[in-house]
């Protein structure tokens, strides 16, 4: 202990930075493969357990996010504001913060877009843009709160953020119930109809057309927004700053980058990301381009979800958020099989869990054989 | 605005108000009290939310395949005791951090009740009111406190026990020292993660029997939505608390009654905007929280992960 503590890693003897990479290398690829099956394997379990094939289940989800007519420009489509909130929850967590509120902002984003959509009146381009931007930036504000409160008050943004997203559900049941708010006014609609007016056609996102499949422009606009988040964070000096906050606020402290400003920027954009998810989901006709109060449908969560499976890489939230979004429309197919679509939720959360336990083996595997090391020299 | 106020004392001289207080405040406090053990060993368990559905889902199946409230209630402890261990073993164990392991096994727990639930669809049965003679004839808390489901009563020596355990056990002694000084408390020969966890165990067996009371001892059903985020309400008490058992008995109180005046104000009749008034313990939670937290009373290794010979 004491050893390990006054030894800097570096010191270890020359044998063990020899045999460690390869050694390391192949142990975590079959801890991660291992993971992985685990956590399939106890979905499958679950499924036979309750007396069902899990072959008809795999084949199911299969057929409904990729293989039907239509299906997988719908799954693009889903997977779209799932990208867009992991990358959010990325660079979030690249400051070490963690924002946990992003079902939230996301209402918040797609309110503010319903407001411009339905409330505003101007050309159809320009109400969408100004929707995006302003649902943007109704998502950042919201998780801007949260980081007023950690800064000027020491309140822990994990707490806070997820204590918004319950007063966001409430203020956007208020606004689709509210008639000078966003309720739908048109008498031939039932009175007790709680949705906003429709998005008019010309401020829908456009949709492309390809080999019978359509999906939203925006799954194009979210993966070029996922390669500038990799550059940004990668390559420039603002986010060298945001990783050094990351990593060790003391050396971000000595080296004069103020917590306060840049971990604040980095919520702020964390939101924002969510509000656009919001903005571009009801744009790109969720729910038939109308606000409702169930709106976000665990899209927030499972875009956080989607940034931890990545383990906070933007690149590789594309291919995560696309298999989540596959789990979920796939689920749409699971009816006929007889098997609850819950299982999909279960299958997402065992995922997270297996593929967090290889790193923190690995990590505790390697000071133990540092702390031997180095124990082992000073014997 | 006399009118106000008279609501006002109408609302807080009703018993209505009072019972439901003490029924959604004593539910809150079963997860409290454990989270507040588990937040003086120096971690945060946002599992606690998860805890509680599956303490309320095991206990529900508990009852459902034996009729009886006691075995109901202990599925619910074994349930809570479950994610608890998950949560335990990733981040006190192996290092996944902690946040990350209390959400995700909040998505599980969410996932797995709503797929047994389908298949199951057990049934519960509210517990039998126990008037306790001679204490029930107080007036006003009275009733609230002493005419309640015997499982309520459960929440009564807990109290003391908690107490105990924290502040009169060697135990207790190093969950506190472990939550302060991780590193001194490891050099004095205490195995630092060992504690946390058996501190979000007990926390996790507080929790999952909350969940069993608020199914078997409140709502007689069972609902995947029936915590609803009220696990993070608990952990805002133990702040609200000051990382105090009585302080988080009073958080959880009071945040009992912001909850109970969404049930009682329509109750009594009068109109208010039933959407504030189901933000309002949230919003008063955040309210506190920003009242309070710089006054650093709270443990000084709260949520810093402990690793031998880093730091």
């Amino acid at each position: 202990m004491t050893a390990a503590d006054t030894q800097p890693p570096a010191a270890a003897p020359p044998q063990f930075v020899a045999e460690g990479p390869w050694r390391t290398r192949g142990e975590m690829a079959l801890l991660y493969v291992a993971s992985i099956l685990g956590a399939l394997g106890l979905s499958a379990l679950l499924v036979a357990m309750t007396g069902h094939s899990w072959q008809r289940v795999f084949g199911a989800l299969l057929d409904g996010a990729f293989l039907a007519p239509g299906r997988w420009g719908n799954t693009l489509t889903v997977a779209m504001p799932m990208l867009l909130v992991a990358l959010g929850t990325v660079v979030a967590v690249r400051a070490g913060l963690f924002n946990i509120g992003q079902e939230g902002q996301l209402l918040m984003g797609a309110m503010l877009m319903a407001v411009a959509g339905t409330k505003m009146e101007g050309p159809g381009v320009l109400l969408l843009v100004v929707g995006l931007v302003l649902g943007a930036f109704a998502g950042g504000a919201f998780a801007g709160i949260s980081a007023v409160m950690r800064y000027r008050r020491g309140v822990p943004e994990v707490i806070s953020t997820l204590l918004m997203v319950f007063v966001a559900l409430q203020l956007t049941g208020f606004a689709v119930i509210t008639a000078w708010f966003l309720r739908d006014n048109d008498p031939n609609r039932p009175q007790r109809a709680q949705t906003s007016a429709a998005l008019d056609a010309d401020t829908h996102l456009p949709e492309i057309h390809i080999l019978g499949n359509s999906f939203s422009l925006g799954v194009i606009l979210a993966v070029i927004l996922a390669l500038l988040v990799a550059f940004v964070l990668a390559r420039t000096v603002w986010g060298f700053r945001l990783r050094v906050l990351g990593h060790n606020p003391i050396v971000a402290q000595k080296i004069g980058i103020a917590a306060k400003h840049t971990g604040s920027r980095a919520l702020f954009i964390s939101g924002a990301f969510a509000g656009l998810a919001g903005a571009m989901m009801l744009a790109s006709g969720s729910s038939s381009y109308r606000f409702t109060p169930g709106f976000s449908t665990n899209i927030g969560w499972q875009g956080l979800l989607v940034a931890l499976l990545a383990r906070s890489r933007p690149i590789a939230c594309i291919p995560m958020a696309l298999l989540f979004a596959a789990l979920r429309t796939g689920s749409g197919f699971l009816a006929s099989t007889g098997v609850d679509r819950k299982i999909v939720d279960v299958t997402q959360a065992l995922l997270v869990l297996a593929l967090l336990i290889p790193p923190a083996v690995s990590f505790v595997r390697e000071r133990r054989r540092a702390v031997a090391a180095a124990t082992g020299d000073r014997v | 605005m006399s009118d106000f106020f008279s609501a006002l004392l109408d609302i807080f001289g009703s018993e209505t108000m009072y019972g439901s207080a003490v029924r959604l405040g004593g539910f809150l406090a079963f997860a409290a009290l454990g989270e507040l053990v588990a937040e003086k060993a120096g971690t945060i368990n946002i599992s606690v939310e998860g805890s509680l559905l599956a303490g309320a889902f095991a206990g529900t199946v508990g009852y459902h395949l034996t009729e009886s409230s006691v075995i109901g209630l202990a599925a619910g402890v074994f349930g809570g005791v479950l994610v608890a261990l998950i949560q335990a073993n990733m981040s006190h164990r192996l290092t996944a951090d902690q946040f990350v392991v209390g959400l995700t096994a909040n998505v599980l727990v969410i996932g797995l009740a709503g797929f047994f639930n389908a298949i199951i669809d057990p049934l519960a049965r509210r517990a039998m009111v126990v008037e306790i003679p001679g204490l029930v004839d107080i007036p006003l808390i009275g009733p609230a406190l002493f005419g309640q489901t015997w499982p309520t009563y459960l929440l009564y020596p807990l109290i003391p026990l908690t107490w105990w355990l924290l502040y009169r056990t060697r135990w207790g002694l190093e969950v506190r020292a472990v939550g302060e000084n991780p590193q001194a408390s490891d050099v004095s020969g205490i195995d630092v993660n060992k504690r946390r966890r058996q501190a979000i165990v007990y926390g996790g067996m507080l929790a999952g029997l909350g969940g069993a009371y608020l199914v078997l001892g409140q709502v007689g059903t069972f609902d995947t939505a029936a915590v609803g985020g009220r696990g993070f309400i608990a952990i805002a008490a133990v702040y609200f608390g000051g990382w105090t058992l009585g302080g988080t008995l009073l958080g959880a109180l009071v945040f009992g009654f912001a909850d109970a005046l969404r049930l009682t104000v329509p109750v009594l009749g009068y109109q208010f905007n039933a959407q504030m008034l189901a933000a309002l313990p949230y919003v008063l939670t955040i309210v506190v929280m920003l009242a309070i937290t710089k006054q650093n009373r709270q443990p000084k290794a709260l949520a810093q992960p402990f690793i031998r010979g880093l730091r």
